[in-house]
């Protein structure tokens, strides 16, 4: 390969990235504001400032792969391959959602994208991802379940139950904190006597580091060495994304808990700023290309809104259907 | 033909359905080289090996969520709780995971799993060796809830659940599990969910039961009978889904009814079986459905056998309704 196809490459995959983290960015941006149009009801959270984990850890993954998740998961569905039209007909309790509208926000779930679910229970997928990385194990399959969960499920006794059976059974999950620093509105150092989160890892054999979870290239490269470690029979990985949520923890959240000044300085190290300026410096962004990327962006969240829009309720009848099999 | 009592049956069972279908996987505490506390997977491990009979640590959440994530991966996992009282750390797993799976992803996915606990009274444990949490259960849709009273049936339910596709809590009176013998076929044999089976036949009252408690109303029959009172008995054999084609014929041609279930007194499942009698044919009734459960207080440990619904106590309902 040639410099010149190198750099080409470089910036193919970079501009990937960045439009990536645009796709949740402007879906999110738009989830708020039906939220406030009364589109979307009941709980809903936002992963705006989060999406370089998301986005580093896809790129990790190969489409054989699992992927559980937590209640703040429209960003990993979207980028996982779930499409935006059925993740906005969810939200919009439709039947055309990709839970036929019974779930909404929190319960997304997409077999053809192996995408097994949101969960409103911290903590709650925690067991279900080493169950998926056993089966796969017992089959002498090679494939990674990816395992996503905040801060907050460290405290959960399931967390602690699930990292020592995958580390125990040397299991092919890898286990994605995102710390945010606070769960809902406790902060870490008010809920946890050991703060560091890696060791808590560690003392069940497991390796584990932190993460700049601002810095998508950062993700990136080191979901790609722990999907390789595990992929190769490595057993668990656990990392530590230090990520910050720019919206509060729902739409009712007063944010008593933490500073303006505190949220102010994070934004200063916004993910998509960070790297867009970091590309434009290596010459690698034009406003070309932002324009390109932000239209993509938007026809897909324009896209998805008229599709949920046109969509219908389930009717009242079908609601009794796969309580159990048929 | 083999004359087996339930621990062993269960045993053989599973044995059955390990070589009948490799997708099926045992995991639980002591299930492996322990052969289980009661022995109920005794010699499969060595038969099977560890990645088929899994020893896992105390740890219900994860042996219950893990079952969940291994079923969606198209395995058979049959968990064991050692007790049934050992459930409630893992209950959230099979409340809100198993049990919703396949409602909360809209069918896409579904976890066709076992969690078999040893379950209620009678054998001196105390408050967390003997309790009957089947009404958690039964409350909780999308899980089916099976509890056998004899090696026969938990034989052919206990094939039925692991072949079912849907979660299945499989409650093993634990009290029973060595308390009698019975022939048990060896060829392969399977008995529907939902279906009570009448273990006596009676022209004056029904008594209905299910579980450990089937032994004390057996016994209640065989009293009455010397009484001159015929009363039918009826094992519900499973609690969701449960019989009610069958319950509502019987208590409508006798008119009379008692209810006897070892679980705590006040919304105890066999409640929901009175609601629907007096609801669907309470014109047919010559006295109010009879309830003759546990107490309202936790499982004590020196007096376990009165807690327990006795032979004296289901008499004494029987008097009521007659009397009524």
């Amino acid at each position: 390969m040639t410099t010149a196809e190198k750099t080409l490459n470089a910036q193919e995959h970079a501009l990937h990235l960045l439009q990536q983290m645009l796709r949740i960015r402007r879906f999110e941006e738009k989830c708020a504001e039906l939220y406030q149009a009364t589109k979307i009801r009941g709980f809903l959270h936002l992963y705006i400032g989060e999406e370089a984990v998301a986005t580093g850890v896809m790129e990790a993954l190969q489409p054989d792969d699992a992927v559980v998740a937590t209640y703040r998961e429209h960003g990993h569905a979207l980028l996982r391959g779930v499409s935006a039209e059925a993740i906005m007909a969810e939200m919009y309790g439709k039947q055309e959602g990709c839970s036929r509208g019974r779930g909404g926000s929190m319960h997304l779930f997409d077999k053809a994208s192996r995408f097994y679910g949101g969960n409103a229970i911290v903590g709650g997928g925690l067991p279900l991802a080493v169950g998926l990385a056993l089966a796969d194990k017992l089959r002498g399959l090679k494939r990674v379940t990816a395992c996503f969960f905040g801060e907050g499920a460290v405290a959960e006794g399931e967390f602690h139950e699930s990292m020592n059976l995958a580390a125990l059974w040397n299991l092919p999950v890898l286990f994605c904190c995102e710390n945010t620093l606070y769960a809902m509105g406790t902060a870490l150092a008010r809920s946890e006597s050991e703060t560091n989160l890696t060791i808590k890892a560690a003392s069940y054999e497991m390796p584990a580091w932190s993460v700049d979870g601002m810095d998508v290239l950062a993700v990136e490269e080191a979901a790609a060495r722990a999907v390789a470690a595990i992929r190769a029979g490595g057993g668990p990985y656990f990392l530590e994304f230090r990520t910050y949520r720019f919206r509060a923890h729902s739409m009712f959240d007063p944010e008593l808990y933490r500073s303006k000044e505190e949220v102010a300085s994070w934004k200063e190290r916004d993910p998509i700023e960070l790297f867009s300026e970091n590309l434009r410096g290596r010459g690698l962004l034009s406003d070309e290309d932002l324009v390109r990327l932000e239209q993509f962006a938007a026809e897909e969240v324009a896209r998805a809104v008229d599709f949920a829009e046109a969509g219908s309720l389930e009717p009242l009848e079908e609601l009794s259907r796969f309580v159990y099999s048929d | 033909m083999a004359s087996l009592n339930m621990v062993q049956t269960i045993a053989r069972t599973l044995d059955e359905e390990m070589t009948r279908d490799e997708r099926v996987v045992i995991m639980g505490e002591d299930v492996g080289k322990r052969g289980g506390v009661f022995l109920a997977t005794e010699n499969l491990f060595d038969k099977y090996g560890p990645d088929r009979v899994i020893d896992s640590p105390l740890s219900e959440a994860a042996i219950i969520g893990a079952a969940v994530g291994m079923a969606v991966h198209g395995l058979r996992p049959v968990a064991e709780i050692q007790f049934a009282d050992y459930v409630y750390p893992g209950f959230d797993q099979l409340v809100s995971q198993a049990a919703k799976l396949r409602y909360r992803s809209g069918a896409q996915f579904s976890a066709p799993m076992v969690v078999r606990m040893p379950t209620g009274g009678g054998v001196k444990g105390g408050h967390h060796h003997s309790q009957n949490p089947e009404t958690h259960f039964v409350h909780t849709p999308g899980l089916k809830v099976v509890y056998p009273s004899t090696p026969y049936d938990s034989k052919g339910l206990l094939k039925t659940a692991i072949r079912d596709e849907d979660p299945v809590v499989f409650m093993e009176p634990k009290r029973l599990y060595r308390a009698f013998k019975e022939e048990v076929p060896e060829e392969d044999y399977t008995i529907p969910l939902g279906e009570a089976v009448i273990r006596r036949e009676g022209s004056d009252l029904v008594m209905i039961s299910y579980g450990g408690t089937m032994t004390e109303t057996l016994k209640a029959a065989d009293a009455l009978k010397e009484q001159g009172i015929s009363a039918e008995v009826i094992d519900l054999r499973s609690l969701l889904p449960w019989d009610e084609q069958r319950v509502l014929e019987s208590v409508a041609r006798k008119g009379r009814v008692v209810l006897i279930s070892e679980a705590p007194r006040t919304a105890n499942f066999i409640s929901e079986v009175a609601a629907t009698i007096s609801e669907e044919i309470l014109d047919t009734l010559e006295a109010p459905p009879m309830r003759v459960t546990g107490f309202d207080t936790p499982y004590p440990y020196a007096q376990d056998r009165e807690y327990l619904p006795g032979v004296n106590r289901i008499l004494k309902a029987v008097q009521q309704v007659i009397d009524y």
